[in-house]
């Protein structure tokens, strides 16, 4: 700290204010109001260094995108948008599995996403041939929805499934994406789809 | 300014290069979204909804929502009677693995799937001490990760209890209305996996979409409209007894 000061005074900033302060006295210019006007300057001195600190502090230190479109970081918008996706989206799945598209527009669950029973596909979406989709335990998958339950609408098909199967696989007599057994039509379909292959 | 030869020699490729850049722009995760052409909201056709918990894990699975915390969650509301100032509301799990079957208990029975409102005047936004959440241009409530301190003001300001502290980050979490799925041009994972259409993402400044002729044809309704938060996900069908 002494030698701070030491070199302060080797400076001669000191005298050079006290000099000033005599022109200005000299001169006339507010005698009365700026007695010992060195003190002023040095606190204007002082006071011109804080705000160019603060001033270069303050732009390295806040973000760039911060107050873009508003008083937050405008380049977050993007990170949250970066994120991968996990579901594919049933309008990538129907772009190859053209066969079971046409099983389910002659069923119900035409309204039903392929992802909604089959799971997040997006790796096998990008990668079809070493990304393999699991088998589904229908028993397990079609009681989600189907499950009787009096919250459900009175509309919607519901079966309590201890009575109505016993356990047993839904796919055992039901066909998943065009469900109504209809024994002729789903032989029909069958073969369309097949000829199809 | 008088630039000699050499220096305007020196300069030129510098600028070439410069202006490379600036026709390029930068780069973005979806080149052709744009903020100002959009302003989400969400539809929940509560008629529709069967408790069957898709919606929960397919939002967990999209976004990777610790166990045991919920960005969206489905509640089973049973209101006996006349008693609809007292309903018996339940969620097990978030409704992640579907509703146990009840034995018929009279009444009315019904659920209702919840989620961040993205509201205009969103309280959550209003507390935050550091700016950390915000909305979008495009209606969007989302969190900054970096920016977020993890005071949990927002949490307590929500009135929808849609906020969390990410045990992991300790930072606030919430429903990002799959934003990084939306600006693909994709819906959001809750509404792609909804068997029944009950979940419908809406863009209010699309004049095409959906949205536009459901409201001027139904009885809609948000969440606590008295809190005046600017709510944009709507109900249809909705019983007074809800909270």
């Amino acid at each position: 700290m002494s030698s701070i000061i030491a070199a302060w005074k080797n400076l001669g900033y000191q005298r050079a204010l006290r000099n000033f302060g005599r022109r200005t006295r000299r001169a006339g210019i507010g005698s009365h109001l700026f007695k010992d006007i060195e003190h002023l300057v040095r606190l204007a001195a002082v006071m011109a260094i804080a705000l160019v600190a603060f001033v270069l502090l303050r732009a390295a230190v806040v973000p760039h995108s911060f107050g873009q479109y508003g008083h937050y970081r405008g380049a977050a918008i993007g990170e949250v948008a970066s994120r991968p996706i996990a579901f594919a989206g049933h309008e990538t799945c129907e772009a190859c599995h053209t066969d079971v598209v046409e099983q389910k527009k002659l069923g119900k669950h035409v309204v039903v996403a392929c992802e909604a029973c089959h799971g997040a596909l997006a790796k096998h979406a990008d990668d079809p041939s070493s990304v393999h989709p699991k088998k589904l335990d229908t028993a397990v998958v079609c009681a989600r929805c189907h499950e009787a339950n009096s919250a459900k609408p009175k509309g919607f098909p519901q079966v309590a499934t201890a009575d109505h199967s016993g356990g047993l696989a839904c796919d055992t007599c039901h066909q998943p994406h065009r469900p109504k057994i209809e024994t002729e039509k789903t032989e029909t379909a069958k073969m369309v789809t097949e000829g199809k292959k | 300014m008088d630039i000699s030869r050499r220096r305007l020699l020196v300069l030129l490729p510098a600028a070439a290069v410069a202006w490379k850049f600036v026709l390029a722009g930068t780069p973005d995760a979806a080149p052709n979204y744009k903020l100002s052409e959009h302003w989400w909201a969400m539809l929940i056709d509560i008629p529709k909804c069967i408790g069957c918990g898709s919606c929960v894990r397919a939002c967990a699975e999209e976004n990777d929502v610790p166990e045991g915390y919920y960005r969206t969650w489905i509640e089973r509301y049973h209101v006996a009677d006349w008693k609809i100032e007292r309903p018996e509301v339940e969620s097990p799990n978030g409704g992640k693995q579907g509703f146990p079957a009840h034995a018929e208990d009279g009444g009315k029975n019904f659920f209702v799937p919840k989620l961040c409102n993205h509201c205009v005047d969103s309280p959550c936004t209003q507390v935050c001490p550091v700016g950390a959440t915000f909305v979008t241009p495009d209606g969007v409530v989302l969190v900054d990760k970096s920016y977020c301190l993890g005071c949990r003001y927002c949490v307590q300001a929500c009135p929808y209890g849609c906020r969390f502290l990410n045990p992991k980050t300790n930072t606030a979490e919430k429903c990002t209305l799959c934003y990084h799925r939306i600006v693909k041009g994709l819906t959001t994972a809750c509404c792609e996996v909804c068997p029944t259409g009950a979940r419908q993402l809406a863009d209010l400044k699309n004049p095409k979409d959906p949205i536009h002729e459901f409201l001027r044809t139904h009885t809609v309704q948000v969440l606590k409209p008295h809190m005046a938060t600017g709510a944009k996900v709507f109900y249809n069908g909705m019983d007074g007894s809800v909270r």
